[in-house]
């Protein structure tokens, strides 16, 4: 962190220089703190988002279980999770697969209208989520979907191929052609070529790719309330509900989970950029 | 390619006689063929999950099959009458009315005739659910006389002109009201009734607040980015992780925990009082506003701004300044001539990506906003599932929606939709 | 992961409600091939209004109803607040996934003009009273609507902080004086109540309120008086909100059911005091949803819930008065705090000074009309 500074620097640049350090900080801790908040208002012995005079004093009487036993033994809270799981590995399924085929294809040369294509099939991410939820329940409602699990793993599949798409062209975009002449000119078929070189250069790319739909559908909540119903509830639905209707720390315990997985996950993705680096031979 | 085969006369042939010219343009369309084989399931699948539903809202938004499909034969007498004449329709009318009811009574729909014809004047549920339950009780006419008796509204031409204007399937009337308008029996369109205008300010607050959330994430995004990108790789790597955790966080937990953090008894009014900024009966009231929303999705939106100035500022080399400085500039001044000019295409990018994200917001201004701080998304999503207005919403985000292609069409030019970097 | 591919199959085969052709034998033998248990217990899906007052239904109602039967799971859908709307959209749509709706008494005399909810057999569906009363006559004047089951009486009234009000209020003309009590107030974001008391501050007779509410310019009236409060108000739209903003310091005053506020004065000792003048009297009861799901089981897990018992039971974890005549002489103390329930109760002499009677008819009418107004009228 601490950068020397030169030994020519003026006395105001040197303030100046630490000023700028210190409002950095400052702003590094306007995006953490409120992530950080929430983990002590969990063990909140009162229905409330509120600290309270017992907690602010560390007295054990302010502080409990309650909330975290109430996710652990909710019928309505297993539920979600079970859905959660469900709808986040089947939409992320069919995304990562059809993503990754689509990217191979929009990233051969001469393929025909690629900006078009490409835009149509990023579009889900484009579209504001509450205009493609109020038309996926429109239409989900003609085609009896409205209310089912497959509709929702449908309605997430289109919104987290976009990330497959995007992802996996980047891996594609420094990928060296000669590489597949060479493995045929060797005398590799096909199929081979495929597995042996394309699949170990644009793994990354799909892994990552299929992390983010996996995501994107974990944490969907907008096309969730239209599409689904209380069946299909997931933990963001939940969660949503938990705060406008019945408002109790439940969900500052599963927000404090939550935190935990998207830490896991974060270095999943960072572990996984540094080998595509590492492969690539990209030094940093 | 094609200059091989220009400069000379004869054609080239490849091993089984063709010509080159043509076996190649055999290959390439093949090749073309493979491609586009390996896109098609994907371009049907988002097709049918994705552009068919937003295809379907556009025809919502002008379809209105209600008056015609429950009134079926109102809907053919009031064709031949003369909206604009100030008389009520003759007596077939009536009559026709008594018999669509009679209908309609039986699975009680006619209320929803009463529903449709609500959302352009109020009252005309409250009377179409009393001549539901009091018309078909009606044995023989004169009809006119019996239905004004049931409500005399039914004596009113306005009743008459409103389903009249509502009789055809199609309709403008929702892209209007959407836009506070409304077409006149006569033809005309005209504002709304002022107590009813109420979307094209919604638009212009969405817009409105929308453009601050991107000029504040641009303001706390500017310093990080250019911090991330000055640092040593090893360094900033970890500061990144900083600014890529809520990125990965849930945004419900983090809007929760706004909640918890800017209520009246909240940490940081709690913090205030605490240092004595402000005494107890002074809290800020920072939530259920426009302020908790702004603050909020700032909050949100944050990383979707550091992440695409730090990859432009990453590109910018460390000696653009050095050299500027050791040409006699002063470092505040080498910062504004020869590094922020550099960094305009990120704050393009940074700026449209965020204010595309921030237009179309709902969960944030839901739970935060009160009702100064509401989109025009969360009155899509009142009239989706509270009033049931499907026209009207379906309008309102078509609407939304070309606003947001424009932008998009903005972002491409500006940065082309091919550079698009997550994370 | 077969069988889940099998499961989600499955059910959108059933909702296209094309089994009863060829599929249904098809998929029998799938689900046997794929070995899975398809005969887990049947699933009733209750909407009510979450919080303490859901909390309440669970130990009356759906606990003891669930220890009785094993088969039965019953899941609580928090979602009564947009009960009405939820189920016009999804009869709209064609899937009704609910199985018990809890909705206030105005909303289901509409809900029953609209052919959406099951007209109700009181008598043949409901248990009499221990002493064989019927349940007609023991219910009484409560079943305000032939498709209406009701199980409690409750009022909306207000509860303050006792300790950030200047004053405490008293009455209702206190909560609309910005100048004697300084500082936001939390109203329910419908014109329901609001306009009731909004012309009972301005001076209006309780007696007159309806008439004036019938005519535009006591409409206009109401809206008036309210727009003197308006920036000082944070609407809420769910029944554990007031008590929530009250605890959380961000409103003074709220207006909120009854039973909410007890929970959050008794059982989590908030700082709060309840201020009766003028509450409105509603009911609230079941409706059973047309074409609803597992309809045999729903009439059963019904009747056994609104028995006098069971509505009795409910009285002991929350402050609402039961239905039932035969319940109400058994109200007690509070199930965990042992404290007596009666002087909570919102029918308690010392509560109920000056009440006003809801009118269902009239809002039944006129409610959809106000509530277009009053959205518009908020957004303004």
């Amino acid at each position: 962190m601490r950068s020397k500074l030169p030994p020519y620097t003026t006395p105001t640049e040197r303030i100046w220089h630490y000023l700028f350090r210190f409002i950095c900080g400052l702003i590094f801790l306007f995006l953490i703190f409120p992530i950080l908040v929430i983990v002590p208002l969990s063990f909140n012995s009162v229905p409330f988002f509120t600290f309270t005079q017992e907690m602010l004093t560390f007295d054990p009487a302010g502080y409990s279980l309650r909330w975290y036993e109430d996710f652990f033994t909710n019928l309505n809270w297993r539920g979600a999770v079970n859905n959660s799981f469900i709808i986040a590995i089947f939409s992320t399924l069919i995304a990562t697969g059809l993503g990754t085929l689509a990217a191979l294809g929009l990233s051969r040369r001469n393929v025909p209208y690629r900006t078009t294509l490409m835009a149509i099939l990023i579009s889900p991410m484009i579209v504001p989520l509450i205009i493609s939820a109020c038309g996926m329940f429109f239409f989900y409602s003609r085609v009896n979907l409205q209310g089912t699990h497959l509709g929702v793993i449908l309605a997430h599949a289109a919104l987290g191929t976009p990330f497959v798409v995007i992802t996996v062209t980047a891996t594609l975009v420094g990928f060296d052609r000669s590489l597949i002449r060479a493995a045929n000119g060797l005398g590799a078929d096909g199929v081979t070529t495929f597995f042996k070189i394309v699949v170990p250069l644009i793994l990354p790319g799909v892994i990552s790719g299929a992390l983010f739909a996996f995501i994107t559908s974990f944490d969907e909540v907008v096309v969730i309330l239209f599409v689904g119903s209380f069946e299909q509830r997931t933990i963001p639905w939940q969660m949503f509900s938990g705060i406008r209707e019945h408002i109790s720390p439940t969900i500052l315990a599963v927000a404090t989970l939550l935190v935990l997985v998207s830490i896991a996950l974060l270095s999943t993705i960072e572990m996984l950029r540094r080998r595509t680096e590492r492969l690539r031979g990209v030094r940093s | 390619m094609a200059n091989a085969t220009a400069t000379s006369s004869e054609p080239i042939t490849t091993a089984d006689g063709t010509p080159l010219k043509i076996s190649l343009a055999r290959a390439l369309r093949r090749d073309k063929i493979k491609s586009l084989a390996l896109v098609a399931p994907l371009f049907f699948f988002i097709g049918l999950t994705f552009l068919f539903p937003i295809g379907d809202m556009l025809w919502r938004g002008i379809e209105d099959p209600i008056v015609s499909s429950y009134l079926p034969r109102t809907a053919e007498q009031l064709d031949k009458w003369d909206a604009v004449s100030g008389e009520l329709p003759d007596e077939s009318t009536y009559e026709a009315l008594v018999a669509d009811i009679k209908v309609g009574a039986k699975d009680k729909l006619i209320t929803r005739v009463g529903k449709r014809l609500n959302y352009e004047l109020p009252g005309m549920n409250s009377l179409f659910r009393k001549s539901q339950r009091n018309i078909p009780r009606i044995e023989e006419g004169p009809y006119k006389e019996a239905v004004i008796k049931v409500d005399k509204r039914w004596g009113n031409v306005e009743t008459w002109q409103l389903i009249k204007t509502f009789s055809p399937t199609l309709t403008t009337g929702y892209f209007w009201a959407a836009l506070d308008l409304q077409v006149t029996p006569a033809g005309e369109v005209q504002f709304q009734d002022e107590k009813k205008r109420i979307y094209l300010q919604l638009f212009w607050r969405t817009l409105y607040l929308s453009g601050l959330i991107t000029l504040m994430t641009l303001i706390l995004g500017y310093p990080v980015a250019y911090l991330l990108a000055t640092l040593p790789l090893r360094s900033s790597n970890v500061l990144l992780m900083l600014v890529l955790l809520p990125f990965w966080t849930s945004l419900l937990v983090r809007t929760t925990s706004w909640i918890a953090l800017l209520q009246r008894e909240g940490v940081i009014n709690d913090i205030l009082v605490g240092i004595g900024l402000i005494d107890t009966e002074n809290r800020l009231s920072m939530i259920h506003n426009a302020t908790g929303t702004v603050i909020a999705m700032t909050h949100i939106l944050l990383p979707f701004m550091i992440l695409p100035l730090y990859s432009v500022m990453k590109t910018i080399p460390n000696s653009y300044m050095r050299a500027a400085v050791s040409l006699g500039a002063h470092p505040f001044h080498a910062f504004f001539k020869v590094y922020a000019p550099n960094t305009v295409p990120g704050i393009g990018a940074g700026g449209i990506l965020v204010f595309i994200l921030a237009i179309g917001y709902y969960i944030t201004p839901a739970l935060v906003g009160g009702t100064s701080g509401t989109f025009i998304s969360n009155f899509i999503a009142y009239h989706v599932s509270v009033s049931l207005n499907w026209g009207l919403a379906a309008a309102l985000g078509i609407i939304l929606l070309g606003l947001v292609l424009v932008l998009y069409i903005l972002y491409d030019r500006i940065v082309g939709i091919d550079n698009m970097k997550l994370g | 992961m077969l069988s889940l591919t099998l499961t989600v199959f499955g059910e959108f085969l059933m909702k296209m409600k094309i089994r009863k052709l060829i599929l249904a034998p098809i998929m029998a033998v799938l689900f046997t091939a794929g070995g899975i248990a398809v005969t887990h217990a049947q699933e009733l899906v209750v909407v009510s209004w979450g919080g303490a007052y859901s909390a309440s239904q669970q130990k009356a109602y759906w606990d003891p109803y669930m220890a009785e039967n094993p088969g039965i799971t019953i899941i609580n859908d928090d979602s009564a607040s947009e009960g009405v709307a939820k189920l016009r959209a999804q009869a709209e749509v064609g899937n009704v996934t609910w199985s018990l709706l809890d909705a206030i008494a105005s909303d289901t005399i509409s809900l029953c003009d609209e052919g959406l909810i099951e007209e109700i057999d009181h008598d043949s569906a409901l248990a009499p009273a221990p002493d064989g009363t019927p349940a007609t006559v023991d219910f009484g004047e409560l079943i305000v609507s032939p498709c209406f089951v009701p199980n409690i009486v409750y009022s909306t009234t207000f509860g303050y902080r006792t300790d950030l009000v200047k004053v405490a209020p008293t009455s209702i003309a206190d909560v609309f004086d910005l100048e004697k009590n300084p500082g936001k107030r939390s109203l329910e974001k419908k014109p329901i109540n609001n306009l009731e008391w909004a012309l009972l501050a301005d001076g209006v007779m309780a007696d007159n309120v309806y008439d004036v509410l019938s005519t535009p310019e006591g409409v206009a009236q109401a809206f008036a008086k309210l727009d003197g409060i308006k920036d000082q108000v944070v609407w809420w739209t769910r029944g554990a909100q007031p008590p929530q903003l009250l605890a959380d310091g961000e409103v003074v005053i709220a207006s909120a059911y009854n039973g909410r506020l007890f929970s959050a004065i008794e059982e989590e000792g908030q700082p709060i005091a309840m201020m009766w003048d003028w509450q409105v009297f509603d009911l609230d009861g079941f409706v059973v949803p047309k074409n609803a799901p597992h309809r045999e089981e729903v009439m059963k897990l019904l009747r056994y819930a609104t028995d006098t018992q069971r509505l009795a039971d409910q009285a002991k974890y929350i402050s609402y008065g039961p239905a039932r005549e035969s319940s109400a002489a058994m109200v007690g103390k509070h199930a965990d705090l042992g404290i007596d329930m009666a002087p909570h109760m919102p029918t308690a002499p010392e509560n109920a000074k000056t009440t006003l009677l809801f009118n269902y008819e009239w809002w039944a009418d006129n409610q959809d009309d106000l509530n277009e107004q009053f959205a518009s009228w908020i957004e303004q």
